[in-house]
């Protein structure tokens, strides 16, 4: 007979469940006319998870027997969800206002996406991981072809499936054999039999597996491929969410499954981060050049942003992960102003995406254009933004790992990628304008750019609160 | 006093250059003219009290290096030779400030030029009060940035700019001699201070010291060195060529530095280094040799130049020969009373051009000029007594000490006297000639400017010509007061300047045959009188001896060619080394590899990768298999262990 589990540790999770399913029944019976009604409350019951997560007790807790833990770590990641959610909710507002994409599935889609990644981060099991993992791509495979009157937007879902479906067999394959070698899929179990039998070949290779799994999920090298044209074809709105939520909570879940059961074996799990890490900077930093569509050009700077996050993870050390919150809580500000932006950039009505349609922004647009010029030399990396902190916090965690190729090749390529970020404030300030954007961008957009560019300028000045929490998310990783 | 004497140049082209703005350009006029005549006076008073009454005075500012054995300090030492330096650069210079505030009125930049002035003035005065040799380097360089700057003062035409450079990077090399020595000095001595040096020399003597590989008598090493520094100051063969290129610079300038005061620098260094000079035989022959060689060369090409200042200037460098030729001989004391009375004709000489430049409306071709004698008299009166005094007529300066300098080459019977003394005479019936060939191109005969110059033509301020006479009373009496002191038997020069008992040239000079004496006078009044029928009498003459003559006249209109050589061996190679430097060690190689290379780089991968993109699911399928196929490969086959 078991005990009926604790709900405590799972009530952000259940608010945001409970909601999903009223916006679904509500949205149903109610039909298109629900779908302000709908929205609202998904960002409610998101604002409130938020909340509950925040106020949640700072100890270590688990829940449906081992399989869901909520810590310091989990917290922290599931804030950052949350936060990444509701604004690229509210940001996605006027867009599906003008592109007449007022479903309402829409916004039950995101919240139970929300509610995957949510799971994902604080799983504490192969079999928690997976469900988590599922839950959340499902539903993103689903509104990536949101559009579905419009073949780009289709083929990016058909896309993105097929290849998630791809890496969720292989990430199931690496699960089985972990199973297999081990025995167990409690992570805590896990971690017990490495101690004590070491890290034999077959445990090595479903970490492989695991890890090419979860690498398809963050975007990184050689699992990335999905990534532009998922970006490009997909809504913007779509693509702004996929850039920030998702990103996050698989960062947070690898983050967990290397630190916590293969602890042990960092030095072989190190190989495969090191890998990916390089190649996804390197190809970050290169394919981006030649781009000529601003969400593409977003898809390979998340790629590379990606590749920066894992070298932080590569060090391996509580100062890498902390390394690599840090990083991730920057990214999001950056990405989801960035797209704030790109959401912004439109002729009577209608999105443009060439990054020529930018130049002369500043003649024409100042506030946007200096918003923009400061989230892209942020992305590139120059003090005293944001983004500057972010790579020095994971650089300096791999030089003190001793990782200094690793942390030498990140600088260089960051070198490299400033070049196509800094080439977009060139194109704004410098170039002759075309013609205008529409005036104004719409009270939602003001405020997440306005919120970010803030957030990413004035970062320096009082950096405490993130690096405090992140440090102590890290150290809830290693007990 | 004396301290005030040498720095209130200094004051003035600080406050000149600095604040010249906010005094103006009178303001600047008056600042520095004023600084200057006031240092003028100061100058008189030094010569009266240091050289006629014999005081040497000794001050000692502070110490400026003490490290290890190398030490020395800013001092001023005022002995005799310093004295007739002193007096004649402050008087000059005062000269030339004065002149140059109504040739230089128009100019925009007059604060900037006044300051310059002022500034060189200072360092020659450095150069020449210094008592070790440091400080000498550092007036001689400060003279050196001056010209510099002076020459290339009309920075907006490129030829003044070239000319700057050239007088720059030649003088580099006399300079890099001039260290070598001062280096090989303190080697030697372990001190770079006069009084220990000079009092050690004798005991130097006759060691030898090896260098580049060869074994060479020690003093005479470090003289020749630092005769490669006066070479370069002074224009001597070899080294001469930037001196009629610096007559780009302003006419004032012309008339200080490159005539009066900086190019004599060398001579008073060999002077003052009279102790180490005295001691190597060598080192006084290959001084007469260069000397004389430099007299001659300079003055063929004098001959035959067409610029009014070219010509003077040429005769400059043929005059300074004589003064080095005299210090080859052991006549010192000849050699700076040259100096002292050419300091005097040729800075009236080239003063009185500008006033004929001045007049010509900045034309200063001789052979657009002529038949202006009766519009400028003063000028034409000016120009007479500066001729006649570089040609060595009698009562005037030159021919004194002219007549001096080659009376002791005559009696040092030795050969390379023998040689400075025909080729002086040479020069001699040569100055006289390309001196009345330039007054009578200039003043004489049909006019040759067009009508409008020719309306335009005037007599230049007062504030122009009194300075002149000034110079012309210096020119017309120099030598006869100077002569009995300066060429006597060296009591005059108390100890400034040393001179061993067996070299008795300059004190034989005096009872040389009378035919020597009078040689020199009668070939320049030959030389004048060559120069009358030629231009006067039988203006077509000159051209059809320059025709019948093609191949002499082209050398020597071509100055010996000289440019043209260094343009061949020198500047060319340096200009295909670094153009090939340039294009393939820096653009292709280092750019190349670097910058460019790496940006080529770049867009090259970038296109590639971005290829990878092909948009088919089964090639992004394949490459995910791929990548989790080499991750698991390389576990299992051992490499990553």
């Amino acid at each position: 007979m078991i005990a009926f589990p604790s709900l405590a540790p799972v009530l952000p999770e259940l608010l945001v469940l409970g909601a999903a399913l009223v916006m679904l029944m509500y949205g149903v019976f109610r039909g298109a006319a629900g779908e302000r009604a709908v929205t609202w409350l998904a960002g409610i019951a998101m604002a409130a998870a938020l909340v509950a997560v925040i106020a949640a007790p700072g100890d270590s807790r688990a829940t449906f027997e081992g399989l869901f833990v909520s810590d310091a770590f989990s917290r922290f990641m599931k804030a950052l969800v949350l936060i990444g959610a509701i604004l690229t909710l509210i940001m996605a507002q006027g867009f599906r206002e003008r592109e007449r994409m007022m479903h309402f599935e829409y916004p039950v889609l995101i919240t139970f996406a929300t509610l995957g990644m949510l799971m994902m981060v604080s799983a504490d099991d192969l079999m928690a991981l997976y469900l988590g993992l599922e839950l959340q791509s499902l539903p993103l495979y689903v509104i990536a072809a949101f559009k579905r009157d419009q073949e780009r937007s289709t083929e990016a879902g058909l896309k993105y499936f097929i290849l998630g479906a791809l890496s969720s067999g292989l990430l199931l394959y690496g699960c089985s054999l972990i199973y297999g070698f081990t025995g167990t899929t409690g992570f805590a179990g896990i971690a017990e039999r490495l101690a004590a039998d070491g890290a034999g070949i077959g445990v090595i290779v479903g970490m492989v597996f695991l890890s090419a799994g979860l690498a398809f999920k963050v975007s990184a090298v050689p699992f990335h491929m999905w990534t532009p044209d998922v970006y490009e074809g997909a809504p913007t709105p779509v693509a702004a969410f996929f850039a920030a939520a998702p990103k996050i909570a698989a960062v947070a879940l690898f983050l967990r499954v290397l630190v916590d059961p293969f602890g042990d074996m960092v030095d072989q799990w190190r190989q495969v981060i090191v890998f990916i890490a390089i190649a996804s900077m390197v190809l970050g930093a290169f394919a981006a050049i030649y781009q000529t569509n601003i969400k593409r050009l977003m898809a390979y700077s998340s790629i590379g942003n990606i590749g920066y996050a894992l070298v932080g993870l590569a060090a391996g050390t509580e100062q890498g992960v902390q390394g690599v919150i840090i990083y991730m809580t920057i990214y999001l500000a950056m990405t989801a102003g960035a797209f704030a932006c790109i959401l912004a950039m439109r002729h009577r009505g209608q999105m443009v995406e060439g990054i020529s349609d930018l130049a002369g922004l500043a003649r024409t647009h100042p506030p946007l254009a200096l918003a923009f010029g400061i989230l892209m030399f942020s992305l590139a990396g120059i003090p005293p933004l944001a983004g500057f902190f972010g790579k020095l916090y994971v650089f300096l965690a791999a030089v003190e790992a001793g990782l200094y190729t690793l942390a030498v090749i990140g600088l260089l390529t960051s070198v490299v990628g400033a070049f196509y970020y800094v080439r977009i404030v060139k194109l704004m300030y410098f170039d002759e304008p075309g013609e205008p954007f529409d005036h104004p961008i719409g009270g939602e957009l003001t405020l997440v750019v306005v919120v970010t560019s803030l957030f990413v300028l004035l970062f320096f000045v009082y950096p405490m609160p993130v690096v405090a929490g992140a440090a102590g998310a890290a150290a809830a990783l290693f007990p | 006093m004396y301290t005030a004497c040498v720095f209130l140049p200094l004051l003035a082209a600080i406050i000149a250059g600095f604040f010249g703005r906010l005094i103006g350009d009178r303001g600047s006029q008056w600042v520095t003219c004023g600084a200057l005549v006031l240092s003028a006076a100061i100058g008189l008073v030094i010569c009266y009290q240091v050289a006629i009454q014999g005081q040497v005075v000794d001050i000692t500012l502070f110490t400026w290096v003490s490290s290890g054995t190398l030490e020395f300090a800013w001092a001023l030492h005022f002995d005799t030779l310093t004295a007739v330096m002193v007096f004649v650069v402050t008087v000059v210079s005062a000269v030339v400030h004065v002149y140059s505030v109504g040739y230089m009125g128009h100019d925009p930049h007059i604060p900037r030029f006044m300051a310059y002035l002022s500034l060189f003035t200072f360092s020659m005065l450095m150069l020449v009060t210094a008592d070790n040799f440091i400080q000498l380097y550092f007036g001689w360089e400060g003279v050196g940035l001056c010209s510099y700057l002076l020459i290339g003062f009309w920075y907006t035409r490129p030829s003044a700019n070239a000319a700057a450079i050239k007088a720059f990077l030649v003088n580099r090399i006399g300079d890099f001699g001039f260290a070598l020595g001062i280096f090989a000095i303190f080697l030697v001595f372990q001190a770079v201070d006069y009084e220990t040096v000079f009092a050690m020399a004798p005991d130097i003597a006759g060691q030898s010291l090896e260098f580049l590989g060869a074994e060479v008598d020690t003093l005479t090493l470090i003289c020749l060195l630092l005769f490669i520094g006066a070479m370069g100051k002074s224009a001597q063969i070899g080294l001469h060529t930037w001196l009629p290129d610096a007559m780009e610079g302003p006419t004032p300038v012309s008339a200080l530095i490159h005539a009066a005061t900086m190019v004599t620098a060398g001579v008073f260094m060999v002077a003052r280094c009279s102790p180490l000079f005295e001691l190597s035989e060598t080192a006084l022959v290959v001084v007469t040799v260069v000397g004389a060689s430099t007299a001659f060369m300079a003055a063929t090409i004098g001959l035959v130049q067409n610029d009014i200042k070219r010509v003077i200037a040429y005769s400059t460098c043929s005059q300074l020969g004589y003064m080095f030729f005299a210090c080859g001989v052991s006549a010192y004391g000849a050699g700076i009373f040259h100096l002292m009375t050419h300091g005097f004709f040729k800075a009236l000489l080239f003063l009185g051009a500008g006033c004929v430049i001045h007049a010509m409306s900045d034309e200063q071709d001789m052979r657009k000029m002529g038949g202006i004698w009766r519009m400028i008299p003063a000028t034409y009166a000016l120009m007479w007594i500066g001729s006649l005094a570089l040609a060595g007529l009698p009562p005037f300066a030159g021919f004194f000490s002219k007549d001096i300098i080659l009376e002791s080459a005559y009696a040092a019977h030795s050969g390379a006297g023998g040689y400075a003394f025909w080729l002086g005479v040479a020069a001699a019936a040569m100055t006289g000639f390309y001196s009345w060939r330039l007054l009578f191109m200039t003043f004489h005969g049909p006019a040759r400017a067009d009508e409008k110059v020719m309306a335009h033509v005037h007599e230049s301020p007062k504030i122009m010509i009194l300075p002149l006479l000034v110079l012309a009373a210096g020119s017309v009496f120099a030598g006869w007061l100077g002569y009995g002191l300066a060429a006597g038997d060296g009591a005059f020069w108390a100890g400034s300047i040393t001179v061993l008992p067996e070299h008795t040239a300059l004190a034989d000079a005096h009872h040389v045959p009378l035919w020597v004496k009078a040689l020199p006078t009668v070939l320049g009044l030959g030389g004048i009188a060559l120069a009358y029928w030629l231009y006067i009498r039988a203006p077509e003459m000159a051209a059809r001896l320059a025709e019948s003559l093609r191949a002499l006249y082209l050398f020597i209109f071509n100055k010996w060619y000289f440019d043209e050589l260094y343009d061949r061996i020198f500047v060319e190679p340096a200009k295909r080394l670094g153009h090939g430097l340039w294009k393939v060690g820096d653009g292709d190689l280092i750019d190349g590899v670097g910058p460019d290379g790496i940006a080529a780089a770049v867009l090259i991968l970038s296109r590639r990768a971005s290829r990878l993109q092909s948009g088919y699911v089964y090639h992004y399928a394949f490459a995910m298999l791929i990548g989790v196929a080499f991750l698991v490969s390389w576990y299992m086959f051992g490499a990553g262990g």
